[in-house]
């Protein structure tokens, strides 16, 4: 009974907390609903008279985030695939086909992964330009795909090492080569390890800003993450139209979050402890 | 008939496309930019031979260093305090909230902590110039609102304060990963190990120091190095809030160099400030990788 009442102050200790993570999205979406004047007199604090929605419309048109919210999925969703195509390849050879020097390979690609982008940021500019890259999706597809590439070979590799080896000499007995192996077997064993791998991809990319700060300077290509940085950048948003932005760049996050949840928890534990 | 035996050679043809890509992506601009380092450029015309002329220079340049004395706060803000913190909130969310109120419960809290490390750190670095701004800003606003007026700042505009708030902003925003990594942890101790030590009669803090440290270990290690090395890297948060100001007042090395590259154009100095910063990722990187193994050793070695 004793411990029963003792237990509350850590409970109310931890929402609180909680609480204190979760306010900033609620003051952000309470006040996007309010109109400037409404803001302008009763300042963030008070509650909303009624939902006005002209100013997320307006912002929404302004810096066409139909556009933005497209390129974001695209470079997104194609980065997820085609990295985690490149990672079952490599670590296919790494993992499985143990090839000569693999611990070396696997710490190159180890390395690879923390490089900081700031020591690639400028050649990887100089170079798009010269191949006639710089400004296009494609330039931030292939540079992602390679990056997250280098997490996933690492992951992947440790997984397929713990791969049972009889499956494999079973389907070559039967005459499977390496191609159908991979294909037939491996992929389709390891689907939970790559579905994580997909869903970390995309958020990651999503995520990112310099690299995509640097070589996507036109509105029509530009992600979710650079045009609103950028805006916010110049200084030139009042309170409401900055409400508007955080909230906009709020929801797609949100969305993933409640989307892929149990992935993602799960996947950084098994990413951190591998 | 002999199962043909392939050589285990022709695995390698599957890392074909993987190399040639990462030398394309990596290996190749990673080379030029260390290269250019030891060069004079604008960006234009052919770089000049410079050896370590920027190197010097950069000794000499107190932004510089200022830089590299804001990423130790930054690793504070980012590794330091979330692990701390994580560590506390995980044991309690596991120990007791878990235990006494369910898991369900314990799940939620979880996620509410996790939320911000979805964000793109752009977006959360808006949400929080939107909150700190001096004038109509929600923490102004609280402020006033219970009385201690008084204490309003310009939380991003000031620069004796700067710093701390981006730093604030970032506990906020990092707090979420040491804390699931920990809880993930703690589900595979031994819970008799908890129970042992309550009946010898151990109290919270005592189980919480000799049992969920020692226990997680490896994860704490996992952690801390890849918490400071993000913090090492720190841009956007940055970019957003403050970029770099006021008067440098919270400029990190990442940003410091990508406004040499692109806003002075100095791309060989620029290059020379990332290949420091570089080098200190890859050091702390080694030591976190050596750091774990051992950790994990360890723990193999108390668990047999």
């Amino acid at each position: 009974m004793r411990t029963a009442l003792r237990r509350y102050p850590v409970l109310i200790a931890l929402c609180l907390a909680a609480l204190f993570m979760v306010v900033p999205f609620v003051i952000v979406a309470v006040n996007a609903v309010k109109s400037p004047a409404e803001y302008s007199r009763h300042g963030p604090l008070s509650l909303p008279e009624g939902l006005y929605l002209d100013g997320l419309k307006d912002f929404w048109q302004r810096v066409d985030y139909g556009q933005k919210l497209a390129n974001s999925v695209l470079i997104s969703g194609s980065v997820a695939v085609l990295a985690a195509i490149l990672s079952v390849l490599n670590a296919y050879a790494i993992g499985i086909g143990r090839i000569r020097g693999r611990t070396w390979v696997l710490a190159f690609f180890l390395l690879a992964n923390m490089l900081p982008q700031e020591a690639l940021v400028y050649p990887l500019y100089y170079l798009s330009k010269q191949a006639g890259l710089y400004d296009t999706r494609l330039s931030v597809i292939i540079v992602f795909t390679v990056i997250q590439a280098a997490f996933g070979t690492y992951l992947l590799s440790s997984v397929l090492g713990r791969f049972p080896r009889e499956i494999i000499e079973a389907a070559r007995i039967d005459g499977a080569n390496t191609w159908q192996v991979l294909w037939r077997i491996v992929v389709p064993v390891s689907r939970p390890t790559i579905g994580v791998l997909l869903v970390f991809f995309f958020i990651w990319t999503w995520n990112e800003f310099l690299l995509p700060l640097v070589m996507l300077v036109s509105n029509d290509n530009q992600t979710v993450s650079v045009a609103l940085g950028v805006l916010q950048g110049q200084r030139l948003m009042d309170a409401t139209m900055t409400d508007a932005a955080a909230l906009l760049g709020v929801l797609p996050a949100l969305v993933f979050f409640l989307v892929f949840q149990r992935t993602l928890t799960r996947g950084i534990a098994v990413g951190a402890v591998k | 008939m002999t199962v043909s035996r392939r050589p285990r050679d022709s695995y390698a043809l599957f890392l074909l496309p993987g190399v040639l890509a990462f030398l394309a992506v990596i290996v190749v601009p990673f080379l030029m930019n260390t290269g250019v380092g030891f060069t004079d450029w604008q960006g234009v015309g052919t770089p000049k031979w410079s050896g370590l002329a920027n190197y010097r220079e950069l000794l000499d340049d107190s932004e510089f260093w200022a830089s590299f004395r804001h990423s130790l706060f930054m690793v504070v803000a980012m590794a330091a305090v979330p692990t701390a913190l994580g560590l506390v909130l995980a044991a309690a969310l596991f120990d007791y909230i878990g235990k006494h109120f369910g898991s369900r419960v314990a799940a939620v809290l979880r996620a509410c902590f996790y939320l911000p490390q979805v964000l793109p750190v752009a977006v959360a670095g808006i949400v929080w110039s939107w909150i700190l701004a001096p004038e109509d800003g929600s923490l102004n606003e609280l402020l006033k609102a219970v009385g201690l007026g008084g204490r309003q700042q310009d939380w991003l505009g000031d620069p004796d304060i700067a710093l701390y708030s981006v730093m604030g902003v970032l506990v906020w925003v990092q707090l979420g990963f040491p804390l699931v990594v920990f809880m993930a942890g703690l589900g595979r101790v031994d819970p008799q190990l908890y129970e042992a030590a309550e009946l010898d009669g151990a109290g919270w803090w005592r189980r919480f120091r000799h049992i969920t440290l020692a226990q997680l270990l490896p994860e704490i290690s996992v952690v801390l190095t890849w918490c400071t090395i993000a913090a090492l890297k720190v841009f956007g948060a940055v970019y957003v809030l403050t970029k770099g100001g006021p008067g440098g007042a919270t400029d990190v090395p990442s940003y410091f160099s990508f406004a040499t590259f692109f806003e002075t154009t100095q791309v060989g100095y620029g290059a020379a400030i990332s290949t420091v910063l570089t080098v200190l990722i890859l050091l702390l990187s080694l030591a976190g990788l050596k750091l774990q193994t051992r950790a994990e050793d360890d723990g193999e070695g108390a668990r047999a």
